[in-house]
């Protein structure tokens, strides 16, 4: 009985206690960095776009909402000749981000994406880029990977060793 | 107050008439209910409020609530409508209907005969309806009161619950039952095995 | 008394009461936000308040829909029944000296009497929905508010006997030294805990619990017939606290402010205090609540009329 008592008045005195409510649209929700909103597809730090059309996000979603098409430019330099994200099918699991070799596509804490009509929560390329490096600024993928794509010579990347000379038999 | 009493007369009897006839049970019960509250309404126009309430909260409110509980669980459907109608033939209520309507007529015939100003109304208030129950017939109301101990004594005796052994293994050994039935269910597998 | 006074009195209780059950339901979700660290509706008009005409305007224009299994007739007229019984009690309650719609000399038996006819919405709502839920919630409702209502009665009967009348104005003069609930404590808290029960609030709310049993008896209810449950039950919580005011606070007297004004803030205190259990309590089981009714309450109740029955008797004697 004295426990019905004591609980009765523990609950008077959350009347005394600060508001858990956060009013939101005049008052926004703080996000963390590595919360899981909308993809974007993000730049190298030269301003190139860093997608190389693996389609390893589109093989790792659960959901199957990207598709994209892969085309190369006059150096054999790999890009997405159209990339498109359904984000009424996407589930914002993230696995896209982990699966992607090149940083390119990320997921960055913004959720405002409602929209009146279904058709516009079909993203374009042009929606999903941004002029930005998104979490790994300073990251170009091919000034680390050992390959020639007309950026860089191979074996002149940063932290690079020189190729090995296959027809040697020296160490 | 005889216009008022007539016209809960008239409902009462028009309710208890539809009681009758309803096939539906809990149509019928609500009926009955309606029946009630209009006898309630005569005895406040007679001048007893004290009786009219309690009969408003005993048998509208309490009773004829079981009643309905009863029907409610017992679930009875299209079928026993049918059954009504079909044990509602003129066979049976011609006999009982022609004898009451021979009650009535000589009921008509002494409202007739004897002047209709006789009832004499006076409020009979609770402190009343108390001082009748507790002096008068002091006797009277002890023996209903034990008779209804006895129905409380039955009804706690048919409704007490009866420890089940759901499981040898879950029986306490002190208790003597307990410890007979464990042998007796120790007992009857050997037998058949051997 | 001119018979057109009468009429206003009518009137403005009726309207009074409605706005009343009407404003309670934003009160209510308010004063549970605060409760639970919350902010609550605030959006539309001043502190949220047009939060009822919405409500209001969403009820009216929801489909009324009759589910086709139910029995039609009684499935219209159980809600009808809430409102009403609820409704006719507050004709006995003395707001303030001289308002009363109706001054009864058997008061307290009639409102017994309206409780015990309001169960019948329950039972009949439940029943004539045709759905196993609604006929579970129909079947505690029955059980739970006829038990209740034998100690709701019982516990009333202490003040009946110190008084010495079934007026409810007479019981509010017999206050005018003591309020009963000091002579009274324990008829006080018993009425308290029937009245919840009898009312089917949290936490006594088994009659239509969500988590087990949906909506219970008014699972099969939409649009204005559900909103005639919704308004009966905030009718049944300020008429228990209306009573509860009348019988053990000694209704609408006080010091410095007018009667009126004291009988709405004793009111309005106990009817916070419904919605602070609300927010506090968990709900018993069902068998946990029978059992505390009849082998606690019952007990309990009986020993406060014996006692009270011999001292009033003593005191008499002394005199």
């Amino acid at each position: 009985m004295f426990s019905h008592f004591r609980t009765i008045w523990l609950t008077f005195l959350h009347m005394f206690r600060k508001r858990a409510t956060i009013e939101y649209p005049e008052e926004k929700v703080p996000l963390h960095p590595r919360w899981r909103g909308r993809i974007v597809l993000t730049q190298d730090p030269d301003g190139g776009e860093r997608c190389v059309a693996c389609y390893l996000c589109a093989a790792a979603c659960p959901v199957d909402c990207i598709a994209l098409q892969a085309t190369e430019d006059e150096n054999g330099r790999r890009y997405p000749d159209f990339f498109r994200i359904n984000f009424s099918r996407c589930i914002y699991c993230g696995f896209c981000e982990e699966a992607c070799p090149t940083y390119a596509i990320q997921l960055i804490p913004d959720f405002e994406m409602a929209e009146y009509n279904r058709q516009n929560l079909v993203f374009e390329k042009e929606d999903l880029s941004i002029k930005s490096q998104g979490k790994y600024p300073g990251y170009n993928f091919y000034k680390v990977a050992g390959m020639d794509a007309g950026v860089k010579q191979k074996g002149h990347g940063e932290n690079e060793e020189a190729p090995v000379d296959i027809h040697s038999l020296l160490p | 107050m005889n216009l008022l009493f007539y016209i809960s007369s008239a409902i009462a009897i028009i309710a208890t008439f539809m009681v009758i006839t309803r096939y539906h049970p809990i149509h019928a019960l609500l009926y009955l209910v309606a029946s009630f509250l209009s006898v309630a309404m005569i005895f406040l126009s007679l001048g007893a409020p004290f009786i009219a309430a309690l009969e408003v909260i005993i048998y509208a409110g309490a009773i004829m609530v079981l009643f309905i509980f009863v029907v409610m669980m017992l679930n009875l459907g299209d079928d026993t409508a049918k059954q009504e109608k079909q044990w509602l033939t003129a066979k049976v209520w011609l006999g009982p209907s022609v004898l009451v309507v021979i009650l009535l007529g000589e009921l008509i015939w002494l409202i007739l005969k004897g002047n209709p100003s006789s009832v004499e109304i006076s409020v009979v208030d609770a402190r009343k309806v108390s001082a009748a129950l507790y002096g008068k017939y002091v006797v009277a109301v002890e023996m209903i009161g034990f008779l209804l101990m006895a129905g409380i004594v039955g009804a706690a005796h048919i409704g007490k619950h009866h420890r089940k052994l759901t499981h040898r293994f879950l029986a306490e050994p002190q208790n003597g039952n307990g410890a007979d039935a464990i042998q007796e269910i120790q007992k009857e597998p050997l037998e058949t095995v051997n | 008394m001119t018979v057109m006074q009468h009429v206003w009195i009518v009137l403005g209780v009726l309207f009074v009461l409605l706005n009343i059950a009407a404003g309670l339901i934003w009160l209510e979700r308010r004063m549970l936000a605060l409760w639970q660290d919350r902010l609550g509706p605030n959006r539309a008009g001043p502190f949220g308040l047009f939060i009822v005409l919405a409500d209001t305007l969403k009820l009216f224009f929801k489909e009324d829909w009759i589910p086709p299994f139910a029995d039609k007739k009684i499935f219209v007229i159980a809600p009808a029944i809430v409102v009403a019984s609820v409704l006719m009690t507050f004709v006995i309650i003395p707001f303030a000296p001289h308002i009363v719609v109706a001054d009864l000399n058997v008061g307290i038996l009639f409102f017994l009497a309206m409780s015990s006819l309001g169960v019948y919405s329950i039972v009949l709502g439940g029943w004539a929905s045709n759905n196993k839920y609604s006929l579970l919630g129909a079947l505690r409702g029955a059980s739970q508010m006829i038990s209740y209502e034998v100690f709701m009665g019982l516990s009333l009967m202490g003040v009946v006997m110190l008084t010495g009348s079934f007026n409810l104005g007479d019981i509010v003069a017999a206050q005018h030294k003591v309020w009963y609930v000091f002579t009274q404590p324990l008829g006080f808290v018993i009425f308290l805990i029937a009245g919840i029960a009898e009312t089917h609030r949290l936490p006594f709310d088994i009659p239509e619990a969500e988590s087990e049993l949906v909506a219970g008896f008014h699972a099969e209810y939409s649009g204005m017939k559900f909103g005639m449950f919704f308004i009966g039950e905030y009718l049944g919580v300020t008429m228990i606290s209306a009573m509860t005011v009348v019988l053990f606070f000694g209704g609408w007297s006080g010091p410095f402010l007018p009667p009126l004004l004291w009988f709405t803030i004793k009111t309005f205190a106990f009817i916070m205090l419904f919605i602070l259990l609300r927010a506090s309590l968990p709900r018993p089981r069902y068998d946990q609540l029978m059992e505390y009714g009849w082998k606690v309450l019952l007990p309990l109740v009986l020993i406060n009329l014996m006692a009270t029955g011999a001292i009033a008797l003593w005191l008499r004697g002394s005199h």
